[in-house]
Formats: C-alpha cells, sequence, structure tokens
C-alpha cells in the first residue's frame, strides 16, 4: 500500500502536464486556488450572474402548486372544486390528467404521481391536486376552494410493528456461536437515529416547458438528469427525444435532489401540459421539508462478543430502518447500511440483520452517506462502550481491531489494497493530541466530582460551568456503488475533440457545489497535456449529454472521472497516431481542421477481479473502500446540558486527492452536517406530520454553532481507477456524529445513545441511574 | 400601489408598488437583480442578504414601505469598480481563492454580510468573524473556509 498523508497546509505546484494527479509543494500564484484552478463557476457564483432554477425567465410562464393531504393514511373519496370560485383562468390537474403511468420511477415503482380517487392516501403532504394560474396571489385564493374528501383509515408509524417490508437482508460470517462461547465480555446496546433533512440552501425547483412537437422540456435543481427523463417519458408517454431535463445551477443536493426531484419535474410538466404554457414549480423552504424526503431513522441493536485483551470474537447486528410511506430507493440505503455496520473491524463471527419497512410517514430517500450514518454511529458508540468496558483508550481498541490489509470483510470480501484505517487512524489521534487531551478532561471530571457541593445547578461543581470532553470515531465507506450496481448502470461519459478545435467533457453528473465543473477539465486535460482552462464542459442538458450515471453515491471523481480520463488517454491516441506520434497538445488544432470532430465514447467495464453476489450478499460488496477517523473535543453545559463542539480534526483517505480545497471543502462541509445531526438536527413527528417543517424550528448549525475544522487528506490510492480516486462526499459524513457522542460522555459520563444528542437528552441521562455511568478514566 | 424612490447600487430606482411588497420580490422581479437569493422567506438563513444604509437585512422581511429615499446595495453592486475592470473585489476573490464558494446559494448573502462586517471595521479575528456571519446559513462549506476568506481581507493578505 502506497499511503501518503497531505497535512495541512498543503501547497501545490502548477500541475505538470505530464504528470497531472501528482500532488507535491510548491507556491502559490495568485488568480489559483493554493496553485490549483480557481473553481470554474465561482465568478458567476460570487457576482450573483450564476442562474439558479428560480432564477430563470420563461415569457408567459405560470406559476404551479401542489395539493397535498392533510392525513398520514386515508382513502380518497372525491376531489371537489368550490363551485362559487371562478375556475375557468387557472388549470387543475388531478390523477385523471395523466397520459402515461400514474408512478413515478424508482426501484419499486409504489408510489403515484398523484393520488387517484379511490386510491389511498399514505402519507401527510402527499400530492393529491395541482393548480396553475398566471400569478401567485389566484392560486393563494383559488386553492383554499379544492376540497379532499376521505376516509381516514389507520396509521402505522412504527417501522418495527409495520408488516410491510421494502426490503431485508442478511450477512453471515463464520460462526456466533464460536464467539460468544469464547468472549470474556458479551457487551450489548440498542442505539436509534431519527430523521435528518439535507437542508440544501436552495428549495426544490422545477420549471416545464412544453414543446410544439408534444415534447416536454425541465429546467431545474437536480443530482441526477437521467433520473427525470425516465420519469418524464414514464409518466407522460414521451419518446427520448421529447423529454429533455436541463440542469440549472444547483444551490446544494446532499442526496435531497437525487430522486425527489422527480416527481416536482412530473407535476411541472403535467401543469404546463394542460395549461400549454411553461409552468414554475418552485417550492418554499415550508413545503420543502415538510413533503420531500429525509434521512432514514433507524434502530439499530448490537451484541458483541470480545476477548479480555479487546479482540473482537463476534458481531450480532440488527438493523431497522424506517422507509416512509413509499419505497424510494430504501432498498440500497439498508443495504449499504447493513453492509457498513460491523464498522472498519476485523471479526470472524458476524450476523447482520437488517430490515426496512413502510410506515405512514413522507418517505425517505437519500442523503449523504445514504444508510451508513446511522449504522457507524452505532458501531462506533458500541465500540467507545467497549473500550470504557474493559478500561481501555478507544484508540488502542481500535488499534487492535481496524482492518488491515488481507484482511476478510463480513461479506467475505479479501481487502487486498488500499487499506487505510490504521493510517487515519494513527494521524487522527497524533493530529488531535487524543491521549493529551484524553487525560486533561479526565482530571478535570475527577475533580468536578471530588468537590461534593453542587452550587448553581443540579450537575454543576465547583466553579466550572462547562465540562469538557474529547472523542474519537472512525468509519469506513464503501467507495462507489454497492455491489453490481456501477455493472447494471453501465454508465457512458465523452470526451470530445471538436471540428473547430475544443476539447470537451460530455457527462451528466452535476455541479451542485462539490466542484464537477472544476475537477473534470483538471483530470481531462493533465492526460492530454493541454492548461486545464483548454478543457471545456458541456452543459448538463440531455439533449447533448449521454447518460453518466446519477451524481451520488461519491461515484462522479472515482468512476466518472476515471472514464474521463481513459476516454481522453484514447483519444489522445488516436490523434497522436494520425500525426506521427508528435504530442497531442501540439498537433490537435490542425488534427481537428484536417480530420474534423474526434469523439471518444467511454463505457464502464467492470473493475477487474471485483465480484459480488446479489442474491447471498456474498462477495466484493465495493470495489474498494475509503477510510476516516475523527477527533472532537466538546464543552458541555453543566446547567442546560447545551453541547458546543470545539474542534474537530478530520482524517480521510479518499484514494486520490484531484483538488486539495474542493476536496477539504468536502470534508468540512460533511462534518459539519454531521455535528448536526449529532447535536442540533431533529424532526419532531406528531400523527405522521413533522412539526418543526421550518427553517425557524428545524435547525441546523450557524457560523457561532460549528467547530474549528481541520483536515488531513490521506491517499491510499485504488488501482482499479486510473486516477486512484476513490471518491470524498459521503465518508466525513460517517464518522463526525460518533465522534462528538463520545466527547460528551468524556465530559459527563453518560452515553447518549439516541441522536441527536439534544440537552433534554443529556439532563435526562444524567438525571438517570448513574450506575454504569461513571465518568470515563 | 406607491411610488418608492431609492438607490439600488449607486443607481437611482422608482418603482410603484403596493408598500407590503417584499424588498426581495422588487429587486428579483422587479429590477431583475437575481443575484439576491431566497432560501426561506422567514429571515432565518440570510440568503437574501442586502446591505439597507450599509446594515446587513434579511430583504425577505423588509417592506417596500420602509425603502423609500434609502439606498441598498446588492450582489451585483460588490464589485461595481472592480467589475469595469472585469475583475472581482477583494472579497470575491478571496472567496474564490480559498474556497469560500460551493454551491453558491448562500454565497451572495453571505458576501453582503462580510461586506458590512468589514466597513464597520472588523478585524481578522475568527470568532468575531464567526458572530458577523451568524446571521447567513451555509450547508456546504463547514464555514472553515468562509472565515479564513474573511479574515485573509481584514489582515490585508489579498490586496
Amino acid at each position: 500500500m502506497t499511503t501518503r498523508t497531505l497535512p495541512r497546509p498543503i501547497t501545490a505546484p502548477e500541475r505538470s502536464a505530464a504528470d497531472a494527479l501528482v500532488v507535491a509543494p510548491g507556491g502559490t500564484t495568485r488568480g489559483r486556488a493554493r496553485g490549483y484552478p480557481l473553481r470554474r463557476e465561482g465568478p458567476a457564483k460570487l457576482t450573483g450572474a450564476a442562474k439558479y432554477a428560480d432564477d430563470l425567465v420563461f415569457p408567459g410562464a405560470w406559476y404551479g402548486a401542489t395539493i397535498r393531504s392533510t392525513q398520514a393514511r386515508a382513502k380518497l373519496v372525491a376531489i371537489e372544486l368550490d363551485p362559487d370560485l371562478d375556475w375557468s383562468k387557472v388549470v387543475v390537474v388531478t390523477a385523471a390528467d395523466i397520459p402515461g403511468e400514474n408512478l413515478v420511477a424508482a426501484i419499486k415503482e409504489d408510489q403515484p404521481v398523484l393520488v387517484p380517487v379511490g386510491g389511498e392516501i399514505r402519507h401527510h403532504a402527499e400530492p393529491v391536486a395541482l393548480i396553475a394560474a398566471p400569478d401567485r396571489e389566484t392560486i393563494r385564493r383559488l386553492r383554499a376552494g379544492i376540497r379532499l374528501v376521505t376516509e381516514a383509515l389507520p396509521p402505522v408509524f412504527d417501522p418495527e410493528r409495520s408488516d410491510h417490508v421494502f426490503a431485508e437482508y442478511e450477512v453471515q460470517n463464520g460462526d456466533l456461536e464460536v464467539g460468544f462461547g469464547a468472549a470474556a465480555h458479551v457487551v450489548e446496546g440498542e442505539y436509534r437515529v431519527g430523521h435528518q433533512e439535507q437542508l440544501y440552501i436552495e428549495n426544490n425547483a422545477m420549471i416545464a416547458v412544453p414543446g410544439e412537437d408534444g415534447g416536454m422540456a425541465v429546467h431545474g435543481s437536480l443530482q441526477c438528469p437521467y433520473y427525470v427523463h425516465r420519469a418524464l417519458r414514464k409518466t407522460l408517454g414521451l419518446t427520448a427525444g421529447q423529454a429533455r431535463v436541463v440542469q440549472a445551477e444547483t444551490g446544494g443536493g446532499f442526496g435531497g435532489k437525487e430522486e425527489y426531484p422527480s416527481i416536482i419535474a412530473l407535476h411541472a410538466a403535467l401543469l404546463a401540459r394542460k395549461a400549454g404554457r411553461p409552468v414554475r414549480m418552485i417550492y418554499d423552504r415550508h413545503e420543502d421539508i415538510a413533503a420531500t424526503t429525509k434521512r432514514h431513522p433507524a434502530i439499530i441493536r448490537h451484541r458483541t462478543a470480545v476477548a479480555a485483551d479487546g479482540t473482537l470474537l463476534a458481531q450480532d447486528i440488527e438493523i431497522v430502518m424506517d422507509g416512509g410511506a413509499y419505497c424510494t430507493l430504501t432498498p440500497v440505503v439498508l443495504s449499504r447500511g447493513a453492509l457498513h455496520s460491523g464498522g472498519p473491524y476485523r471479526c470472524p463471527n458476524v450476523r447482520i440483520r437488517a430490515r426496512a419497512t413502510r410506515t405512514n410517514t413522507p418517505p425517505n430517500g437519500a442523503f449523504r452517506g445514504f444508510g451508513a450514518p446511522q449504522v457507524e454511529f452505532a458501531v462506533e458508540t458500541h465500540l467507545n462502550r467497549i473500550a470504557e468496558r474493559l478500561g481501555l483508550s478507544p484508540a488502542e481498541l481500535r488499534r487492535r481491531n481496524a482492518y488491515e490489509l488481507g484482511d476478510t470483510t463480513p461479506t467475505g470480501q479479501v481487502l487486498r489494497e488500499s487499506v487505510a484505517a490504521q493510517e487515519v487512524l494513527r494521524l487522527a489521534v497524533e493530529a488531535g493530541d487524543f491521549e493529551l487531551l484524553r487525560s486533561a478532561t479526565a482530571r478535570a471530571a475527577a475533580e468536578r466530582l471530588g468537590s461534593g457541593e453542587v452550587p448553581g445547578g443540579p450537575f454543576r461543581s465547583g466553579g466550572a460551568r462547562t465540562a469538557p470532553g474529547i472523542g474519537l470515531a472512525m468509519g469506513w465507506h464503501g467507495a462507489g456503488f454497492t455491489g453490481s450496481g456501477e455493472v447494471h448502470i453501465g454508465s457512458v461519459a465523452s470526451v470530445e475533440l471538436t471540428a473547430d478545435g475544443r476539447v470537451r467533457v460530455l457527462i451528466a453528473s452535476t455541479e451542485m457545489g462539490q466542484g464537477t465543473t472544476t475537477i473534470f477539465p483538471l483530470m481531462v486535460s493533465g492526460e492530454l497535456g493541454l492548461p486545464a482552462q483548454a478543457v471545456e464542459m458541456a452543459p448538463v442538458d440531455t439533449a447533448i449529454v449521454p447518460d453518466s450515471g446519477p451524481t451520488v453515491a461519491s461515484r462522479t471523481a472515482m468512476v466518472v472521472g476515471g472514464l474521463c480520463i481513459e476516454a481522453a488517454r484514447r483519444l489522445r491516441a488516436e490523434v497522436e497516431a494520425r500525426n506521427d506520434g508528435r504530442p497531442f497538445a501540439e498537433v490537435y488544432l490542425a488534427d481537428a481542421a484536417a480530420h474534423g470532430p474526434t469523439r471518444i465514447d467511454q463505457r464502464f467495464e467492470p473493475y477487474p477481479d471485483i465480484d459480488f453476489d446479489d442474491t447471498t450478499y456474498q462477495g466484493d460488496a465495493y470495489p474498494a473502500f475509503g477510510w476516516a477517523a475523527c477527533v472532537a473535543t466538546v464543552d458541555v453545559d453543566l446547567d442546560t446540558g447545551e453541547v458546543a463542539v470545539r474542534d474537530v480534526v478530520a482524517v480521510d483517505d479518499v484514494g486520490r486527492v484531484i483538488h486539495p480545497i474542493l476536496c477539504e471543502g468536502q470534508v468540512e462541509g460533511g462534518t459539519l452536517q454531521a455535528v448536526g445531526y449529532a447535536t442540533i438536527e431533529e424532526i419532531k413527528l406528531q400523527d405522521g406530520r413533522y412539526l418543526n417543517d421550518r427553517l425557524a424550528t428545524y435547525l441546523i448549525p450557524t457560523a457561532l454553532d460549528a467547530p474549528r475544522l481541520r483536515t488531513i487528506l490521506v491517499e491510499a490510492p485504488f488501482s482499479g481507477a486510473p486516477h486512484g480516486a476513490k471518491g470524498v462526499g459521503e465518508l466525513p459524513m460517517d464518522v463526525g456524529a460518533p465522534a462528538v457522542v463520545a466527547a460528551i460522555h468524556d465530559a459527563v459520563g453518560v452515553w447518549i445513545t439516541e441522536l441527536p444528542a439534544t440537552p433534554e437528552r443529556i439532563l435526562a441521562a444524567l438525571e438517570g441511574p448513574r450506575g454504569t455511568q461513571e465518568p470515563a478514566a | 400601489m406607491t411610488a418608492i424612490r431609492f438607490l439600488v447600487n449607486g443607481s437611482p430606482v422608482e418603482v410603484d408598488v403596493p408598500g407590503m411588497r417584499r424588498l426581495l420580490d422588487v429587486l428579483r422581479e422587479d429590477l431583475g437583480l437575481t443575484g439576491t437569493k431566497e432560501g426561506c422567506g422567514e429571515g432565518e438563513c440570510g440568503a437574501c442578504s442586502v446591505l439597507l444604509d450599509g446594515q446587513v437585512v434579511d430583504s425577505c422581511l423588509v417592506p417596500m414601505s420602509q425603502v423609500d429615499g434609502r439606498i441598498v446595495r446588492t450582489v451585483e453592486g460588490l464589485a461595481l469598480a472592480a467589475r469595469e475592470r472585469g475583475t472581482l473585489d477583494t472579497l470575491q476573490e478571496a472567496f474564490l481563492e480559498l474556497g469560500a464558494a460551493q454551491c453558491g446559494i448562500c454565497t451572495p448573502g453571505m458576501l453582503m454580510a462580510a461586506r458590512a462586517y468589514l466597513d464597520a471595521g472588523g478585524g481578522p479575528d475568527h470568532d468575531a468573524i464567526r458572530e458577523g456571519i451568524a446571521g447567513n446559513l451555509c450547508r456546504c462549506t463547514g464555514y472553515q473556509k468562509i472565515v479564513e476568506a474573511i479574515a485573509a481581507v481584514a489582515a490585508g493578505d489579498v490586496a
């Protein structure tokens, strides 16, 4: 394994054309980002010139709105329009207006575009009818005149009591009885996590524009143009050529604009079709939180056999995820959850049982991490409790169990390369001063306990109002799609030398802030011996770019980047071959003039020696894994139970760093989302309705809530990708929450086993039985 | 309808709108200044931040009746002088070079809050900067690089 660590600050050179992917020390120049190209669409974003969906102007466009259920479960008996109102100036769409299938294209296709009369409403805020009008005031006035006649049905809210199973998996390796038979300790624990809202700052937005040929173009905020394209074809009965999807500048996605934009696009398109004019379907924040997908809540139970020296002997893990009312991507989220639930640790005897069920709550879907943050919070907190039980440092327990080269995962996957678990652990412990600070917080805790009297507050003693704590967690994240997902999709990415001598990258992979439009020119130009600015990105428009797959699963840099590098290599070889072997950079302009355009379409080929059996859940679940470790320090307010997260050191192995500033940006942003998940982000439900469905009540961290973030990037390249990249988007989301919860325990001596660790939960835990909750030694 | 006169980015403007129409809507829909964004419509996210007589305000909470005779500055006016030279101003340059903008939707509001902080004499102290931008939510960056960019400008590291 070649692991190289890149401590901050990195100074990088101008990339040499011959070896574009080597990061080496060098100077920084103005007009560059630490020696690397500036974010390509940055100037447009910084001057306000960038056009997001709601900034686009379509003359004559009407405004659209969605009429939603106000019950969690009911039979839809009728939709009535108030006869005293004038409906002639608006259009109203119901399920009866759908020309194709009344189903949103997805895995199981159980979700209607609109609930039909006679059909079943399955969740609060479910779309039932649509209205469009020339102005918002008319919509406001008339929407109240659309009445839903329903008969209530008994709802199900507890995922463990639901009898409708969306997906179920069992992973087995070794023999649990052998493991538990040899145990010196058996540790059990139950962990719970709630919903989390993606909370991109740009709400969902789609504008549908009907074409003269009966086709439909949709412009919008989205991650996956071809998902929306497929949905339009299916529900509107369009041909591939009649459906067109164009991505507008997109103000964040985080998974929240993976599958849900399909239904919004369909709603806009149905209205546009009936109105015969463009229709703008722009969600406000309240609607976006109330109706769109969240991270899956989960209940995770661990029973673990441990030897006296801390060696893991057996893990018995049960996962129940709440899918919400429709299947969406739940089977794939659950699958990733199951496969990550043991954590990055060697264990000879493992059983993982996972199931996801249906409840009468709005459907849950994709969110950065995709099932892994839930289970990794559980296993990391469980491991920290095992360390406490054994009187071992959490770092030492991990050193004894973390995967090394040659180890085997629960699916029987032998880790043959690119294993940096020990490396990220070592770096995080060192950079975070973990052991030193841990002994300091232990001394502080001992002094508080020793002082006896507790003036000023029930848990306070001495003069200190806050208690400091430090916590450690580590994690892993399977790179790219699970199992044979990539083989099934068969993505295509293209690099083209145009007739007028421009080099263009054609991909459907979207820019939503993570840096797609900056890193692709960098990767491709390096292969061609050109400066990055000589490579253009084609607009993300299904009429122009091939289907390079969805922008999800941290697969863009790794998989699509790999395809573009291969395409660029073929383009270079082809052009150089017909020009006497002279370098591409010297001859491409003349070559284009002489030979016209040359386009290379690169289709995904399975990674060599990677094989997974989707039916038995045995084999190589992922082509490679990214590895991460995180040290967090907190202050817990002893009067209020509030947690201030002070510093986080995040160490992430991403295979290969393509652009250090953008890469760090992914780690920093993902880490803060994990801190929010750990501390303040919570959805409260009543009768299946989200109670805090506004930004005033669903809180995310502000700059004052955010810790100082320090990032260390590690490179353990994956040989299956030409550049070695393993992706970075999701990995940091997996480790932050358990590190914060461990730090809270270190500060005040209680384990918070249900996220988020709100002041209420912390105070309740402090008031509870203290028997097993002495402060960490 | 009321005739309301004010200055936007140095240019005089007169609009004839209901007094309760939001400044945000006048900027975006009547004047075509779509650089100012709407994130929540209730003053929580700061994406619609503009400067009103030099003070940072959420333009979704400002009725036009309060704007008569006043000076409004938006992201489009941040680099008026610099834009004539075809460049960004120092603050925008720092955001670009240090990686402080990702998806970009909070960026216009964040820049206006940062501008107000710097114009008020704010220095490079990170805690003070965090206080200055606490009304502006960002979901992409973790704020680290935003704070560093503003600190670099305050310290004169970006000329």
